[in-house]
């Protein structure tokens, strides 16, 4: 219900130190495959109104990578990492071994292997979830396109749209130590199961 | 200078010319636009989903197709437009992301676009272009100056529909 969605502060606390851990366990695994220090900020929680959404990205014509994840359980939910175009080549260039500049477009092993990082940062924030809540989550296989920033984020937000005029976004930013790749992972509970992480993390 | 004016998602603005309205970045949903030629008084709506009947009645009626639509037309006729003139275009309900199994709410920009032309089709207004459908997102505008519809998208061009 879209009246249930006020949260406390420390509902909103609690939801950040989830996804604190969780996007620290991702920088960690990100950081082991592309043998590079991967920093984050401190994950933003927020509740914000669809149309806003887009604006996070910068912007909804911005020209992004996007890896799509649904996440299915007790509390179903969202995972999309968005990659600026510039930063997913760069991460492409890195994966593969090729000098950086190389590729400036996605083929499909490139693809493939954006999208197994997709797997491994939803696997480790996933596994971090659990510790805290104790509930079981399972990622889909990852869908990628590669597209404007607005585009992509509709169909997660279409989804939401059925439910509510509002998103419950937990985002992190990652940034690797040489600024070549910077992300956005966003994990967007379905409506129903924001009530189900709420409780299971006990927080009035 | 002309006009632009933005829409944001499960928005709609009307205007005249010479102003342009324009909406950024469409994936599943689509952009419907309205245009009076003799007047030149027009309007864009971007829905996001097909129809309110699950909504709640505190939902915003512009997310949706079927509600949406008389919203925009009750404006665009307050401006002058007249309703036996006025003409749709359509552009967006895009798939952006392939699926094996794709459910429901995955092919939600096919669901768009028909439930687009249905509510167009009930309200009497005749679509006179359409570019829906595909796997990549556009960015739209109407032009109220002329009634071009621009669509733009990142690999596949841009055109006028």
């Amino acid at each position: 219900m879209t009246e249930e969605l006020n949260l406390s502060a420390n509902q909103l606390d609690a939801l950040r130190e989830i996804g604190n851990v969780g996007a620290g366990n991702s920088a960690t695994a990100l950081s082991q495959v592309i043998n590079r220090r991967i920093d984050m900020n401190v994950p933003k929680v927020a509740l914000v109104p669809l149309e806003v959404v887009p604006d996070l990205v910068g912007g909804p014509d911005a020209v992004v990578v996007g890896i799509f994840l649904r996440v299915y359980g007790k509390a179903p939910s969202n995972i999309l990492f968005l990659l600026p175009q510039k930063s997913a080549f760069y991460l492409v260039d890195t994966l593969m071994g090729k000098p950086h500049g190389q590729t400036n477009s996605l083929d499909f092993m490139d693809e493939s292997a954006l999208m197994e990082i997709g797997n491994i940062l939803s696997g480790a924030y996933l596994n971090a979830f659990f510790t805290f809540t104790k509930i079981t989550m399972l990622p889909s296989i990852p869908a990628l396109a590669m597209d404007m920033a607005g585009a992509l984020l509709n169909v997660v937000l279409a989804q939401l749209g059925q439910m509510g005029d509002q998103a419950l976004v937990i985002e992190t930013e990652f940034l690797s130590e040489d600024d070549g790749i910077n992300g956005q992972f966003f994990l967007v509970p379905d409506p129903g199961s924001l009530e189900t992480i709420i409780k299971a993390v006990g927080v009035e | 200078m002309a006009d632009l004016i933005r829409v944001g998602m499960a928005d709609y603005k009307v205007g005249s010319a010479p102003s342009t309205i324009i909406s950024y970045g469409l994936g599943s949903c689509i952009g419907i636009s309205l245009y009076d030629p003799q007047t030149k008084v027009g309007g864009l709506l971007h829905i996001m989903l097909p129809d309110s009947t699950q909504a709640r009645p505190t939902d915003n009626p512009a997310k949706f197709a079927d509600t949406g639509l008389p919203l925009m037309l009750k404006d665009v006729l307050a401006l002058g437009a007249s309703k036996t003139r006025l003409v749709a275009k359509i552009a967006g309900g895009a798939q952006m992301f392939a699926f094996q199994n794709a459910t429901d709410i995955m092919r939600v920009g096919s669901r768009n676009a028909e439930a687009a032309k249905k509510i167009l089709k009930a309200q009497g207004i005749k679509i006179i272009a359409e570019d829906t459908g595909g796997t990549y997102g556009r960015t739209v505008s109407i032009d109220l100056n002329t009634g071009v519809y621009k669509v733009k998208t990142i690999d596949k061009g841009e055109k006028e529909i």
